[in-house]
């Protein structure tokens, strides 16, 4: 009686799952839509590696029931590049800067910057308030500011 | 690490939402934006009978400002309020609360409703309504609305002062013809902070309100008549460490969080000041 159907617009096409509603939203795209990419750290709010693109917005996807994403527009670091094809700006810049190392944050923090990017907001507020919001323990941020310093150029914002 | 199993509600309209809290009361927790919430779910901290979801509800997620005040709906979420530039100008020291409210992501799902009625002691906009006089509107299906002045609504830690089965609709934030801030101390950005201080100074009067220091907000009246009168920060902070009483806990002990407190009233003073 309290499974439901939720419908949600993942990575462009429509999805629908048949779950229970205490399900978390990380746990609908992991296990049931197969968005591997979707790490899971913390499952309270805190790390930011289960971060996803919900209706434009960067979100944690650990910290949604799954009829709350009902009719919402999901998308995972799995659409951010398709496999073979052109990294976005933001991946690449982490690739030249060497902004990971044992990658678990990194698509979490891919998935913030990539909504970032798209909304205009200045490197400086992406190196701020927006990487705020993830934990990475391999690279002390450094490299990661640096590749937002080297994906912002291509928008004109020079640090 | 999972939530538990509870019954899930998510009716369209505020009165199928007012029949759930009247039928269960007690056993149904509101799921307003989650971001208290879910965590406490997923820690089991929190094990409902019922979750009462009110993503549904359209009414309760708009906020209008009129000429003494932004009324704001349960529903709104932190993030969108934060962009409205007629909040900067109007409420200056809440538009500054809510980019301390934890971090960008959690914004976007955080609402008003859900952080004033979790009533987290170290919670800024708690502290906000406090100082601003604002209130807080609740509704039942027995006894429909009612307006609970904010320094009557916050009950202490993680508890306000509504009944099992009324619904926090909506939030009133009066507008001060007033300068004002908000300054915190905390181990990290985003993190709960250690103390805080929302700060007004207009013409004849002051405001001062911590969070962080007590169970619940607290104004600190000698502190707001020493700064009406041209105390110095220095002067007003050493009012505010002689009238608060600060709890110990992981995060600081209680001589540094008086410390702080008066630390930040300063800080907001001298901010504030030409």
């Amino acid at each position: 009686m309290n499974e439901r159907d939720v419908t949600i617009r993942l990575n462009g096409a429509a999805r629908t799952v048949y779950v229970e509603a205490r399900t978390l939203l990380s746990d609908v795209l992991r296990h049931e839509l197969g968005c591997t990419g979707v790490h899971v750290g913390c499952e309270q709010g805190a790390c930011g590696a289960c971060t996803v693109i919900w209706d434009g917005r960067a979100v944690r996807s650990c910290l949604a029931l799954a009829p709350q994403a009902d009719g919402a527009t999901i998308e995972t670091v799995e659409s951010v590049a398709v496999p073979g094809g052109e990294l976005h700006a933001v991946q690449q810049a982490m690739h030249e800067q060497h902004g990971l190392q044992c990658g678990f944050c990194t698509p979490g923090i891919v998935m913030s910057l990539v909504a970032a990017y798209r909304l205009g907001v200045s490197s400086e507020h992406a190196k701020a308030s927006v990487l705020n919001g993830h934990l990475c323990r391999c690279t002390g941020y450094v490299n990661i500011r640096a590749a937002i310093d080297l994906a912002w150029l291509a928008i004109g914002d020079t640090p | 690490m999972k939530p538990p199993a509870f019954e899930y509600a998510d009716p369209a309209t505020l009165d199928e939402a007012l029949a759930v809290l009247a039928a269960h009361g007690d056993d149904v927790v509101v799921l307003a934006g989650g971001q208290s919430l879910i965590p406490l779910l997923n820690l089991r901290l929190a094990r409902p009978e019922v979750v009462l979801d009110l993503r549904r509800i359209a009414s309760l997620g708009c906020w209008e400002a009129s000429a003494d005040a932004l009324e704001v709906g349960a529903m709104v979420r932190l993030a969108a309020l934060e962009r409205d530039p007629s909040i900067a100008v109007s409420h200056a020291g809440l538009r500054r609360a809510l980019g301390f409210i934890g971090h960008e992501q959690i914004r976007e799902r955080a609402t008003v409703g859900g952080s004033l009625s979790h009533a987290d002691p170290a919670a800024e906009l708690p502290a906000v309504l406090v100082a601003l006089e604002g209130s807080v509107r609740v509704m039942s299906a027995a006894r429909g609305a009612r307006v609970i002045a904010a320094g009557d609504f916050f009950g202490g830690a993680f508890s306000n002062t509504r009944a099992p089965d009324e619904l926090v609709v909506s939030a009133r934030f009066p507008r001060l013809d007033a300068l004002s801030t908000v300054v915190e101390v905390a181990r990290r950005p985003g993190d709960f902070a250690m103390a805080g201080a929302f700060v007004a100074l207009g013409a004849g009067f002051a405001r001062v309100a911590l969070f962080g220091v007590h169970d619940r907000p607290v104004r600190v009246t000698s502190a707001e008549a020493a700064a009406v009168a041209g105390a110095t920060p220095a002067e007003v902070a050493a009012l505010v460490r002689a009238a608060v009483s600060p709890n110990a806990d992981v995060h600081a002990s209680a001589s540094y969080r008086r410390h702080l407190a008066g630390t930040v009233v300063a800080r907001a003073l001298a901010e504030l000041a030409p």
